[in-house]
């Protein structure tokens, strides 16, 4: 099984940690590579697009002829995790903010993303967090982060705050407005690992 | 869920900013124009400040922090993260900026220092502090203090990265002479660089420092930035060098793609190709000991 990690900025290696723990865990062997160029994303058996600056994130996965490659895989069924910045990326719509900046979308989730939704840096949070496939609250880190304001037919919410969705799935495409890998727990992760088996 | 559950400005949150900037760029910028330039060249951040370090220099005089009025428009500008700086130990400046939504500050030798004996206890703001450091005592000192990233000091405004690399090679070789030391030379060590135990363990247990490390004071070109990659900075601050230089919009493309293509050369002789000159710059050897930035602070 390859996982692959867009590395091109971000907290990627938090993610690398992540994914090799949960794999460990599982007993199952497995490689993480780390995505920088173009040609490595048709060899994987997931994505996960990390946390990071969206903008920065857009506009090189963009100059390094990967978001086509990413937008194919989702296609064909990989599974794709997006975090904080993934999950705007993976978005389908932004709002005024997302478009200020030119900002390219990879358009997998029929959502609608508002991209500082919580506030600037100090408005920053942690809270524990319930999640319909976890048995007890989860503690999730919100960085800048981003929300969902509105969800195409297609979309499972799992997760809101104050009515914004902070958690969702559509197929084979999950997002995140939190940062499951910035904490030791690694039950999202091992759910996204899960997808993987499934599809 | 409520919006009284959330926990505000704990470590967690304060590090894990500094984390999502890692790989990148972030760019000094003194008007809104200039942060417009840096965001849509790829910067990960914007560094608000009245003038960047060179002129600084140039002006001699009382550097402070940047005029309010400038950050909150830089702030209005970009959808990126919006940094500031303020004087080593004026924790009033800090406060400001933090008021005013800055999403990190920078306790900066950079500017007049405001305390000659104590840094900014920065362990009860929300905002998150960046410090800089030339070794690894000042850099752990600095995070006991509360910072939540710590760069290179270098020798800012100058364009001539040596003092940035003799202080990343500094950090990097003394956390490799921790390993293999067993807890009571570690103690030992702790004492002769006047650094808390704790954070000495964790330094030696993690073979890195407990937060994100970037490089700064005198990047001016893409292989300078790919340099300080290369010896194992975690993203690069880049100042003068890019207001600087003779085209700043292609010298800013330029550094952004350095960092992602780092170990590549073939990659970073394209990149570096016809993009104009970068800043004229001074050797710092021939600055004075009392006009050298990185003293300040300790």
């Amino acid at each position: 099984m390859r996982i692959g990690i867009i590395a091109i900025q971000g907290d990627v290696s938090e993610h690398i940690d992540a994914v090799e723990r949960a794999l460990c865990e599982r007993g199952i062997g497995g490689e993480v590579l780390e995505i920088r160029h173009e040609g490595i994303v048709p060899r994987c058996d997931a994505v996960i697009l990390p946390g990071g600056e969206s903008t920065t994130l857009g506009c090189l996965i963009e100059r390094e002829g990967i978001a086509g490659e990413i937008q194919n895989a989702a296609k064909n069924g990989i599974p794709v995790l997006g975090t904080c910045a993934g999950l705007i990326l993976v978005a389908t719509r932004g709002d005024e903010q997302v478009y200020k900046t030119h900002q390219h979308l990879l358009g997998l989730m029929d959502v609608k993303v508002n991209r500082n939704a919580f506030g600037r840096q100090r408005e920053s949070f942690e809270v524990d967090l319930d999640l319909p496939f976890l048995d007890s609250p989860y503690t999730a880190i919100f960085i800048r982060a981003p929300a969902i304001m509105d969800a195409g037919p297609e979309v499972d919410v799992l997760s809101t705050i104050n009515g914004r969705i902070v958690a969702a799935r559509q197929n084979n495409v999950l997002a995140l407005a939190f940062h499951p890998e910035l904490t030791p727990d690694l039950r999202l992760h091992h759910y996204f690992l899960d997808m993987i088996s499934v599809t | 869920m409520e919006l009284e559950n959330l926990r505000h400005g704990t470590e967690l949150i304060k590090r894990g900013f500094a984390r999502m900037q890692k790989g990148g760029v972030i760019m000094d910028v003194t008007n809104p124009e200039q942060a417009r330039i840096a965001e849509e060249a790829g910067a990960v951040s914007v560094m608000a400040l009245q003038a960047v370090p060179a002129d600084i220099r140039k002006a001699g005089g009382v550097a402070r922090m940047a005029d309010p009025e400038i950050v909150a428009q830089i702030i209005d500008t970009v959808t990126i993260p919006v940094m500031a700086k303020a004087r080593i130990g004026h924790f009033v400046e800090a406060e400001i900026l933090e008021s005013l939504g800055a999403d990190m500050v920078d306790e900066s030798e950079v500017l007049t220092p405001a305390d000659e004996m104590y840094h900014i206890d920065k362990t009860g703001f929300t905002v998150p502090f960046v410090c800089g450091a030339r070794d690894l005592g000042e850099a752990l000192r600095r995070i006991n203090e509360g910072a939540a990233m710590i760069r290179t000091k270098g020798e800012a405004g100058t364009g001539d990265v040596r003092e940035a690399v003799r202080h990343m090679k500094k950090i990097m070789g003394e956390v490799r002479e921790l390993a293999g030391k067993d807890k009571e030379e570690l103690i030992k060590v702790a004492r002769d660089i006047e650094a808390p135990i704790e954070l000495v363990l964790e330094s030696a247990d993690l073979q890195r420092l407990p937060v994100v490390n970037f490089a700064a004071g005198g990047i001016a070109t893409p292989a300078d930035a790919a340099l300080m990659m290369r010896l194992g900075a975690d993203g690069v601050f880049v100042g003068s060098g890019i207001f600087k230089a003779e085209n700043p919009e292609m010298m800013a493309k330029a550094v952004v793609e350095a960092v992602n293509n780092y170990d590549n050369p073939e990659k970073l002789a394209e990149i570096s190709r016809g993009i104009g000159s970068g800043m004229k710059g001074m050797s710092a050897d021939t600055i004075p000991p009392e006009e050298a930035l990185q003293t300040r602070g300790w």
